[in-house]
């Protein structure tokens, strides 16, 4: 895969021949080591009790909630949305609730997570690998978030 | 007897996770692989122990956070550094932002833009260029993203070129990935000392 058809720079519609394409050469293996920790959130070999289809739907929903659909979009590409956990606007329902409501607080008020939050998780039965595995989701898509949308006001900037 | 850290500070506290550390007698193999555990070097940290649960996102964030923070070129170390901390402060990560405001006042050989930034926080009264990256880093910290095309503009007028900008895009970026691992797996902590 070329380095502009990987999510970051191909989210960003960074094309080969931008003066942007230049400057993110100068960075390829940061680029291509950001795809394959894309890799290791969105679809790992060992998933704990998180299958793909719910990885990615979590990555969606952080993405759209963020403003980016495009970029929602790409996390989908390859997974069936569950779409209580994907929308937004939806609570997860039954099965996802607990899950999607953390989600949505340690991606979007960060400052106000507390020690209860990661109790009540596991008080609920979450064990506590599963819930480093979802916080490496939520983070890592924080991070993919906003080097896509940080690259797309440099493009603005230099094209 | 421990308490919690709430306010900034250079001083690093102790890092006390929330959930239960990987065991290293217990760790398999593909763990100690990414852990980087040899016989000369069997010391880590309750905080990579605990990264150490999902061993496939350990295995390659550490490499990508040495790259985004220290590779030769582009932005200077210190003002990396300072990316890092608006992220830090912008999602209260008070572990990271000790951390790595300690690293900017040893790069710079000061204390000033730090205690500055610690005391007034985005109305800190920087230098023109400090100020642009600092505000930059800000905006992009935040939930959504609000950094702006005059944030970018002002990166510009205060001199810094493509291969900076880009490089505290991404230092900012490393930290809302590492904050939502610091700040929410575990609680700054001191020891109080006994009376």
């Amino acid at each position: 895969m070329s380095l502009f058809q990987m999510t970051t720079p191909g989210t960003a519609s960074v094309s080969p021949n931008s003066a942007l394409a230049e400057v993110i050469r100068t960075r390829a293996n940061i680029f291509e080591m950001t795809e394959a920790a894309e890799k290791a959130v969105l679809c790992p070999k060992d998933t704990g009790s998180l299958p793909h289809d719910l990885r990615a739907s979590i990555a969606a929903r952080i993405a759209a909630k963020a403003g980016d659909t495009t970029l929602a979009a790409r996390y989908l590409e390859k997974a069936n949305a569950l779409a209580l956990v994907s929308d937004p606007a939806k609570d997860g329902g039954a099965d996802h609730a607990l899950i999607v409501q953390f989600v949505d607080k340690a991606a979007n008020a960060t400052k106000d997570i507390v020690s209860t939050d990661i109790a009540d998780l596991q008080a609920a039965g979450v064990s506590d690998a599963d819930i480093v595995r979802l916080c490496e989701l939520v983070a890592f898509v924080a991070y993919q978030l906003r080097v896509v949308a940080g690259l797309r006001l440099l493009h603005g900037q230099t094209a | 007897m421990t308490r919690v850290v709430h306010k900034f500070t250079r001083r690093v506290p102790k890092w006390q996770p929330r959930v239960t550390p990987v065991k290293l007698d217990e760790a398999t193999p593909a763990q100690l692989d990414a852990l980087k555990v040899t016989p000369s070097n069997t010391k880590v940290s309750d905080y990579v122990l605990t990264l150490a649960h999902d061993v496939e996102s350990l295995a390659v964030r550490s490499p990508l956070f040495n790259a985004i923070m220290y590779d030769e070129g582009g932005m200077s170390r210190a003002e990396r550094e300072l990316g890092a901390l608006a992220a830090s402060m912008v999602n209260r990560c008070i572990y990271c932002a000790a951390v790595h405001a300690d690293r900017h006042a040893q790069l710079e050989n000061s204390t000033e833009v730090t205690d500055r930034l610690f005391s007034d926080g985005a109305d800190a009264d920087l230098n023109q260029r400090d100020a642009a990256i600092f505000a930059f880093a800000r905006k992009l910290s935040e939930a959504p993203p609000k950094a702006t095309a005059e944030d970018m503009r002002a990166l510009r007028d205060a001199g810094l070129e493509n291969e900076e900008i880009l490089d505290l895009i991404l230092s900012a970026s490393l930290f809302g990935w590492a904050n939502r691992l610091m700040h929410v797996l575990g609680d700054p902590v001191r020891q109080e000392e006994s009376q």
